[in-house]
């Protein structure tokens, strides 16, 4: 049952602080997701907010984005052209606005916070997964290892994440960030939480188009081909790639039309990949 | 280093508990305008600025406002000047019941021209139940024009200043004033079990727990047996629940009651006590709780009532059918969700009287439930409520006062129960869900030959208004139909579900499902246009239906049935086809229309009173039963009473809502603030007007029909008596001039009140969206008082049927449990999901002139509407709610030949 307030918190705690990891604590990011949630158990909440670390930073390598970059930043950043990577930034900005929560949400609400939450329909996820971005995370004695975003979520709810290990930031690669790319988003209602998301990457020089599917399933699925496939190629490996096991069950949509609609949007992801061209 | 926030200019040291959030801290600061509505980020009714950025409080860590300045909605006008927004929405009246507005507003107020152009999603953090929120994008987009701030000065008026309070979010809810001191808070322990008897109820840990004042048990409580409905009639509710039973008949039923200092201690010691079940055998669905040995959900059995009625003879009517059409329709279980969750505050007074301030429909009832479950005499017993924060018939049910009293009498202190959004919806009541099944039979020309119907109308755990509803569905629903041969069988079925309860359209939409369905099917197989069959089908003006209602006679069709359908033909046909650039080429398209009756006069005894008394300085109180919740009841019935007095509705100061100003009033529900409402007004004034010239024409010798009321003073020939100087006189001479006005819903045949939908949608062959394209609403709503908010009610009342019909559903586990426990999981309508539609009115000359209700009416051919317009659409019948997309989708592709 949901609980007005965080009634179990005893402390709330800078997360600079040396503290030793204890039970019933908590990272806390923009809160969105803790406070909206029912936390037994919970007892200790580390703020990362207070760390003030520079949300977005172009590099050589690419675009980094702090764990405590809030979707209204993404989202301002993607939308304030002109500059780098036109496309790709039209595809953040898909991304930033497929949260079924609403833009005052997306205020407070950190980009880290959302991968790390790793639930289905986390746009955050399927943006990571889009441009193959390379989370790096830290251990509370300051080990520091990368994932790639394809390998962060192991299903729903659930990361490679180990006990105190904090996300600190993500790295979209320039090499993919200039390539095409495309997102399309199905769900019960145009507002809603989505029901599948699909993202496509095209390399014109390669030819390879990779598709992540998201939202549909329990963990990102990626799809590979070398060349743009046909659309019954494309149906065919899609079906492949998605047994029903994977995919998501609850009173957002059927798992059966989830199915479907990852099929019928990365068709649509295909075709507008090929229309840029 | 010391907690300091600025809220509205004013510095706060106090500093928040670790793990609250904003909107309590708030709160707990006195800025009562931060409402709540959900506590999980979704309806927006909490919204406030932290440092100019509009946040969901409710989701803000209340410490990181430490060096940052807070707004609420209360600290949004500056040196008394309305913001833009709150101008904008005054003016537009752009909100019924005004429980979203404050979140509303500063929403608003916060839009940056970008997010101003796609306001669908801006405001898609702000649910509001009322609207429709057409009238709100209007105001919205009016206050960031560029003249807006010079625009509408405030009318002196005293609605205007009621609504003006509301903008400002100064408009006080049941919680929003300070608590009484020493107020403690109550928590409930729930069943997790459908049907289980409690063996041992251990509640020693729980005592014991710090701050924790009484847990309570079934021990405890009255043993009294009663119905939580809340009609004139008692007797028209099984008595079948106990305020805390040794038996459970659903997930979610209290068990135990924890009055504790504070809401955390109340709800720690709940999961201290400890409680031993014996689980019973369970039924939950409706027929399967109808067959001979099926296990019982009180000692009586399954049956909460049952109708057979008989007109004719079916199988002559059947023989004479050149079509018939039979199938089983089923509508599914749907919430209120008022944006206001219950709430109850309770004391008692230094002589022992009791005091209960409440979200309820009808203090009077709530007052009569309390005296019978406690033994109490009306006299010692005060119900009060405040403006409600909407209804939709949720609130026409006791649910959380009996509990409240309990507590007081147990501890003597004052309490406090208010409701999360998960016991809203997983333990108050819900719409009852029926099955339906429908044999239609129809001539070439549409006329009706037989109609056969037989209901299951499953109740849930408790008979709350079971068998009203069922008697609603199976007579008033179905008296707008012209045929000679009916069968109806109509079964109110308990069982371990959620108690259904009272419910915008009461039985009527459910039951218009299935049957405006049927005729649209016969329409198909004979080749009709369903409009024409539709013309035969229903009764013709001065006809009576052959369907008694309960113990009244039937409703008589007036000239509005066949105006309703002319209109919505003229309209219909002028509509423009969709422009393909507006639609996707492989979009289905189809259309669809369906037409809802009900009486104008309930059939449930109501009692309206209304009170008008002269004042010392020379104005008018009226005084009402009902509190306000949107309707706008209030506006109309000051508007009545200052028209009968021939003053200005500015001298008209309204009270409601008190049972210790008047004796009796059944309450507000089934639009009877408009109908009854303004009949009672009149009979109090035209009173109080006589009293006023009796005694004006004895005090100056002059004949009373001489004399003549206007405004502050009575003209008796040339001399003027102020009515301040007939108040000192009245008092003086011991006779207080003041006037009771009564109104029943006349016993003579009630006409009919009608409303007609018609849809143009659009629905996706690959994802099973639908959209609606065009939608045009017919309604004879009588005499139309005041057209503005007939069409607010209309437009709110057309959103809700929306939701409930396109997605919309209290998704039910087989052990019982309701999943949908919050609004992500159980999503209403936003502004995106609701198209404009075009309402036009039909004023059918009726002997009974007046107005028609209109609060449930536009709501009943929503359902109906869709489905038929989705099977023109589609091919397909769609004979169970809701229509979802990817349900839309599954039939769509098993209809092209494909596997789920």
């Amino acid at each position: 049952m949901k609980r007005v307030d965080l009634t179990s918190v005893r402390e709330v705690v800078d997360s600079r602080r040396d503290l030793p990891w204890a039970r019933g604590d908590a990272w806390l990011a923009g809160g969105t997701f803790l406070f909206a949630e029912p936390q037994p158990g919970l007892v200790r909440l580390r703020d990362l907010t207070a760390m003030g670390r520079q949300p977005l930073t172009v590099t050589e390598q690419g675009l980094s984005v702090a764990a405590t970059c809030t979707i209204a930043e993404l989202l301002a950043f993607a939308e304030d052209g002109p500059g780098a990577w036109p496309r790709a930034r039209e595809t953040i900005a898909q991304c930033c606005r497929a949260f079924s929560s609403s833009p005052k949400v997306w205020s407070t609400a950190t980009v880290g916070g959302n991968i790390c939450l790793a639930l289905p329909a986390a746009p955050m996820i399927s943006l990571a997964v889009a441009f193959d971005a390379v989370l790096e995370l830290r251990s509370l004695d300051g080990d520091g290892r990368v994932v790639p975003a394809a390998e962060f979520v192991t299903g729903a709810g659930r990361t490679v994440l180990r006990p105190g290990e904090v996300l600190r930031s993500l790295v979209l690669p320039s090499s993919v960030l200039g390539l095409r790319s495309g997102m399309r988003r199905a769900a019960l209602r145009p507002q809603g939480r989505s029901a599948a998301v699909v993202t496509g990457i095209h390399d014109p020089v390669t030819q390879r188009l990779t598709i992540g599917i998201t939202a549909a399933v329990s963990r990102p699925v990626t799809v590979s081909f070398p060349s743009v496939p046909s659309a019954d190629r494309m149906r065919r490996s899609v079906l492949h790639a998605l047994p029903m096991h994977l995919i998501v069950d609850d009173v957002h949509g059927l798992p059966a039309w989830r199915r479907h609609l990852a099929v019928h949007l990365a068709e649509e992801v295909r075709q507008h990949l090929m229309a840029q061209e | 280093m010391a907690f300091l926030t600025r809220i509205n200019g004013r510095d706060s040291h106090e500093p928040p508990a670790p793990g609250q959030c904003l909107r309590t801290y708030l709160r707990q600061q006195g800025w009562f305008g931060v409402k709540k509505g959900c506590d999980t980020g979704d309806c927006g009714a909490c919204t406030v600025h932290v440092d100019g950025v509009p946040v969901h409080s409710c989701l803000y860590p209340a410490h990181r406002a430490h060096g940052r300045t807070v707004t609420t909605v209360e600290g949004l006008a500056t040196d008394g000047q309305l913001q833009p927004v709150q101008r904008a929405f005054l003016n537009a009246h752009a909100f019924q019941c005004g429980y979203c507005t404050p979140g509303f507003v500063m929403t608003a107020a916060a839009l940056t021209p970008t997010q101003l152009r796609a306001l669908p999603e801006s405001l898609k953090g702000n649910l509001c139940r009322c609207t429709g929120y057409r009238v709100i994008e209007e105001a919205v987009r009016d206050a960031h024009r560029p003249q807006a701030a010079a625009t509408g000065a405030a009318s002196r008026d005293e609605d205007a200043s009621a609504d003006a309070a509301v903008v400002c979010g100064i408009a006080p809810f049941t919680l929003d004033t300070p608590a009484p001191t020493g107020m403690l808070h109550i928590r409930l322990v729930r069943s997790p079990h459908r049907h289980a008897r409690i063996t041992a109820i251990d509640t020693e840990a729980a005592q014991a727990m710090p701050g924790v004042h009484a847990v309570l048990t079934h021990q405890d409580a009255p043993a009294v047996r009663f119905s939580t409905a809340l009609q004139e009639r008692t007797s028209d509710n099984p008595a079948d629940t106990r305020l805390l039973d040794d038996v459970v008949r659903h997930v979610g039923q209290r068990v135990a009651v924890v009055v504790a200092d504070s809401p955390a201690a109340a709800e720690d010691a709940c999961r201290r006590v400890r409680v031993t079940y014996d689980v019973l055998p369970a039924v939950t669905d409706p027929d399967q709780a109808l067959r001979a040995g099926a296990t019982r959900v009180h000692p009586s059995g399954n049956l909460a009532h049952r109708l057979h009625t008989v007109v004719g003879d079916i199988e002559l009517g059947l023989a004479q059918a050149d079509a018939v059409h039979t199938q089983t329709y089923k509508t599914h279980r749907v919430q209120h969700t008022a944006l206001e969750c219950h709430a109850t505050r309770a004391w008692r007074d230094e002589d022992g009287r009791l005091h209960v301030h409440t979200t309820t429909q009808s203090p009077h009832l709530t007052r009569r439930h309390l005296c019978a479950v406690f033994g109490l005499q009306p006299h010692q017993v005060q119900v009060t409520a405040a403006r409600l924060g909407g209804a939709f018939g949720g609130k026409q049910e006791m649910l959380t006062e009996d509990i409240a009293v309990l507590a007081v009498l147990r501890t003597g202190r004052p309490v406090q129960l208010e409701y999360t959004r998960t016991e809203e919806l997983t333990a108050t009541t819900t719409r009852h869900p029926f099955h339906v099944t429908v044999t239609a039979g129809a001539r070439r020309d549409g006329t009706l030959t037989a109609l056969k119907v037989r209901v299951v109308a499953d109740t849930g755990a408790y008979g709350n208004h079971g068998p009203a509803v069922l008697q609603v569905a199976c007579a008033e629903a179905l008296s707008l139909y012209r045929c000679a041969n009916i069968t109806v069988d109509g079964y109110s079925v308990y069982t371990h579900n959620v108690p259904s309860g009272a419910f915008r359209g009461y039985g009527i939409g459910q039951m218009a499902f299935a049957v405006e369905s049927a005729l649209d099917e016969l329409a198909h197989t004979l080749a009709l246009d369903p409009l024409t069959l539709r013309e035969h089908a229903y009764l013709r003006p001065g006809e009576t239906s052959p369907l008694a209602d309960g113990d009244q006679p039937a409703p008589t069709a007036d000239t509005g049935l066949t105006d309703v359908l002319r209109t919505l033909r003229t309209v219909r046909d002028r509509r423009p086809p969709p422009s393909s650039a507006a639609v996707d080429a492989r979009c289905l398209i189809g259309q669809g229309l369906a037409v809802t009756a009900q009486s104008t006069h309930p059939s449930d005894g109501h009692i309206t009173q209304v009170i008008a008394q002269l004042r010392p300085d020379g104005d008018y109180d009226l005084i009402t039963g009902p509190p306000e919740f949107g309707t706008r009841a209030t506006d109309l019935l000051r508007h009545t009473a200052a028209t009968a007095l021939a003053t200005s509705p500015g001298h008209i100061h309204f009270r409601c809502a008190d049972t210790d100003l008047l004796d009796h009033d059944t309450g507000g529900f089934a639009s009877t603030g408009a109908t009854l409402g303004t009949q009672a007004v009149q009979r109090a004034c035209r009173q109080l007007r006589e009293q006023l010239l009796a005694l004006a024409a004895d005090r100056t010798g002059a004949d009373a029909a001489a004399c003549r009321l206007e405004g502050d003073v009575v003209h008796c020939g040339d001399r003027r008596l102020p009515l301040n100087e007939l108040h000192a006189t009245a008092r003086h001479e011991g006779e207080p001039l003041r006037a009771i006005g009564r109104a029943e819903p006349c016993t003579g045949p009630s006409p009919l009140a009608v409303n007609a939908h018609w849809f143009r949608i659009a629905v996706h062959p690959e994802t099973g969206a639908l959209t609606i394209l065009d939608s045009v609403h017919v309604a004879d709503a009588g005499t139309v008082l005041n057209e503005a908010s007939c069409n607010g009610q209309i437009h709110g009342a057309i959103a809700q049927g929306i939701g409930t019909t396109l997605w919309e559903n209290l998704s039910t586990e087989p052990d019982g449990r309701i999943t949908t426990q919050d609004l992500r999981s159980y999503t209403i309508p936003q502004l995106a999901d609701i198209p404009d539609t075009e309402i036009h009115f039909c004023r059918p000359t009726t002997p009974d002139r007046g107005p028609k209700p209109l609060g449930e009416g536009p709501f009943n051919p929503i359902a109906p509407a869709l489905a038929n317009a989705l099977r023109d659409a589609t091919g397909i019948r769609f004979t169970t709610l809701p229509l979802r997309a990817d349900m839309v989708w599954a039939a769509l592709h098993q209809h092209r030949g494909g596997q789920l």
